[in-house]
């Protein structure tokens, strides 16, 4: 499974694209299941990027757990938590908005 | 300390005004990210992990308080309230929006400041032995030729666009503190015997993925031949640098493949065509450059001796932090201040935007108004008079900067790594915050004595861990963390790369590990001061893996 991320051209936060916009949290990210589901989140990514939306534009490996999905490996983890080493930073600073 | 003259001054203005319009074409989407990209990097804008991160250039690791105080400014108004001070003695903001850079780079410039050419493949930004004017075995001030090498790499048109990066480091004194054989050119500021101010000058040094110590091609070159030399080295560097790999495409891989005696033989013949042309530095203008790094006033403060007696009897730790963090300074009624930013289980190099501002405070009450950054990711206040010391432990005290560490086991150099860095394979900052736990007690730290450990999150080797006495890299094997462990590095005037020890070690094990070497080294040195990098070129690396690695071997 996969979901599309990317960084936000003005201020470079991470984002994940859900439901037709770009999230700033990963839980509710649209999965692909498929090539065809992922050749249409890259093509997304690849309009949202030529349209200058965002910059870096990936697909990344997830799992779902109780519904929500979380990042496969260590790096994307901490883009979609924040620093380790600092829990008042980044998007765990605010665990409501990644439960929502 | 350096002033800008009106050149200066209308050269960062227009660079503001050109990068800010560059920011607003390319946020109303006039320009694409790949137009941007290199325009961004030439003003030290990053994309990381979570956000943009800006890296401001603090030239030779010089700062007055006004510019300190602005950096704490920075942090609070455009980032997260802290900055990172890094290995190559500049700043890095790790949250800036690419909307408010235009804004920062205006704050910066109002104080002399601007983080031109700290990324790209040019001339960074020039290093220094972070002493340098303070130093009691110092034969010169090696910051006026760092100065005079800013102003000649400054968007310099043939060396803008060089195979890779470049760094260079001066030293002015014979015990390395600012790591010069690990730098492209490393420049070492003697006397000969005539007492003529010159340089010794090694090429090729560098870290990353193959370290190689550099190579001393020149014994002495007069001071006024220091830019034609350069520029003979970074010519014959632009010419047969590769540019088809990048990773064999610092002028370390173009020493090693061409050889030391053919790469001189073409640097020398390059230098017989510029010598005595218009790179001959007059010197008048040395002397000018010279003038702006004068010292400042050091009246006599005889008390200072029996002030600081008086003191140590009163309390311990400040006695502690007077042996590990004071060094002895030219003039004997002062002396030079580590403020270590190794706070026991703190990030390294991080500091707050009021510890910046108290810091500065400090500065101005008690130190000339000056500070600098070390490499090591500390803040140094070069010049206080020993009758202030106490007053400036207090006031260090009151803002959580007075652990009594620089040189020990936690006074740590680590990167970003994968808390932030885009590049980074493995977390290097918990790592550090592990080890400076474990051993945090100063008793144990002083009788295990000079120490330097070094991390970096991957191979770009950014936590210098090749040169640390005890190195550790992290990389990403099989989805997680592993960290490899080198032994007898060092990055003085003995530089040495670090031997791998055996396999790496799990993000739980490493801890225990480094424990391990630290109690092999008690057990076998000859003496307490015998220091570990001694011991371990004593002894070499067969004790250390035994203690690791023993046991597993019996197992199988």
């Amino acid at each position: 499974m996969k979901v599309l991320t990317a960084n936000r051209l003005t201020d470079g936060i991470a984002v994940w694209y859900a439901d037709g916009g770009w999230a700033e949290t990963i839980g509710n990210a649209d999965l692909a299941h498929d090539k065809a589901a992922e050749d249409r989140l890259e093509a997304i990514g690849a309009a949202a990027y030529a349209n200058n939306e965002v910059v870096d534009v990936n697909l990344i490996d997830v799992t779902v757990a109780d519904g929500v999905v979380e990042a496969v490996r260590l790096r994307e983890k901490i883009r979609a938590a924040g620093p380790t080493i600092r829990g008042d930073l980044g998007k765990q600073a605010h665990p409501e908005a990644i439960r929502a | 300390m350096y002033r800008y003259d009106e050149f200066d001054q209308d050269f960062v203005q227009a660079r503001v005004a050109e990068f800010s319009d560059q920011v607003q074409r390319r946020l109303a989407g006039e320009i694409t990210e790949d137009q941007f990209r290199p325009l961004r990097l030439m003003n030290g804008v990053y994309l990381q992990l979570h956000a943009y991160m800006l890296r401001i250039a603090v030239p030779y690791g010089t700062l007055n308080s006004q510019q300190l105080r602005m950096l704490g400014h920075i942090a609070r108004k455009y980032d997260k309230g802290y900055g990172h001070f890094t290995t190559r003695q500049n700043i890095q903001f790790n949250w800036p929006a690419l909307s408010d850079i235009p804004a920062i780079l205006a704050d910066l410039a109002s104080v002399e400041m601007h983080a031109i050419q700290t990324s790209g493949n040019c001339i960074r930004n020039v290093t220094a032995d972070h002493f340098a004017g303070a130093a009691a075995d110092e034969v010169a001030d090696p910051r006026p030729y760092a100065e005079i090498l800013r102003q000649w790499s400054s968007v310099h048109p043939e060396f803008s666009f060089l195979p890779r990066k470049f760094k260079i480091a001066v030293t002015g004194a014979e015990r390395d503190r600012a790591a010069i054989q690990t730098h492209d050119i490393g420049l070492h500021l003697k006397k000969n015997e005539a007492g003529e101010l010159g340089f010794a000058v090694y090429v090729g040094g560098g870290q990353g993925r193959t370290p190689m110590v550099a190579k001393r091609i020149r014994d002495f070159l007069p001071e006024a031949d220091l830019l034609s030399y350069c520029t003979a080295i970074l010519r014959v560097y632009n010419l047969y640098g590769r540019r088809d790999n990048k990773y064999k495409a610092r002028i370390k891989i173009l020493v090693h493949e061409t050889g030391v005696e053919e790469i001189t033989r073409q640097i020398e013949a390059e230098w017989q065509e510029l010598k005595d042309a218009e790179l001959k530095l007059p010197e008048a203008d040395i002397r000018a450059i010279d003038a702006y790094f004068a010292p400042p006033q050091l009246t006599a403060r005889p008390e200072g001796d029996a002030a600081v007696k008086l003191a140590r009897l009163d309390s311990k730790s400040f006695s502690e932090w007077l042996d590990q963090n004071v060094v002895t300074h030219r003039h004997p009624d002062y002396a030079a201040v580590t403020i270590s930013l190794k706070g026991i289980g703190e990030v390294p190099g991080d500091a707050s935007d009021s510890q910046m501002e108290a810091v500065a405070d400090i500065a101005e009450k008690y130190a000339f108004d000056e500070l600098r950054v070390s490499h090591e990711q500390n803040l140094i206040l070069p010049h206080v008079a020993r009758a202030d010391l106490k007053a400036v432990y207090d006031a260090l005290v009151d803002i959580g900067l007075a652990t009594a560490n620089s040189n020990l086991i936690s006074d740590i150099i680590s990167c970003p790594g994968l808390d932030y860095c885009a590049l980074a394979t493995a977390r290097s900052i918990p790592v550090a915050q592990e080890i400076s736990q474990r051993f945090a007690s100063l008793e144990r730290q002083r009788e295990i004595g000079e120490l330097k450990l070094k991390i970096s999150g991957c191979i770009n080797a950014c936590g210098h861990h090749h040169v640390g006495h005890i190195g550790i890299l992290g990389v990403e094997k099989k989805g997680a963390e592993l960290y490899q462990v080198t032994l007898g590095g060092s990055a003085d005037e003995n530089t040495s790369v670090g031997e791998i020890i055996g396999r790496g070690f799990s993000s739980e094990e490493i801890t225990d590990a480094i424990e391990q070497i630290v109690e092999t080294y008690l057990g076998l040195r000859l003496d307490p001061s015998e220091r570990f990098i001694d011991a371990y070129r004593r002894v070499g690396p067969a004790p250390f893996k035994e203690a690791l690695y023993a046991g597993e071997t019996k197992a199988a």
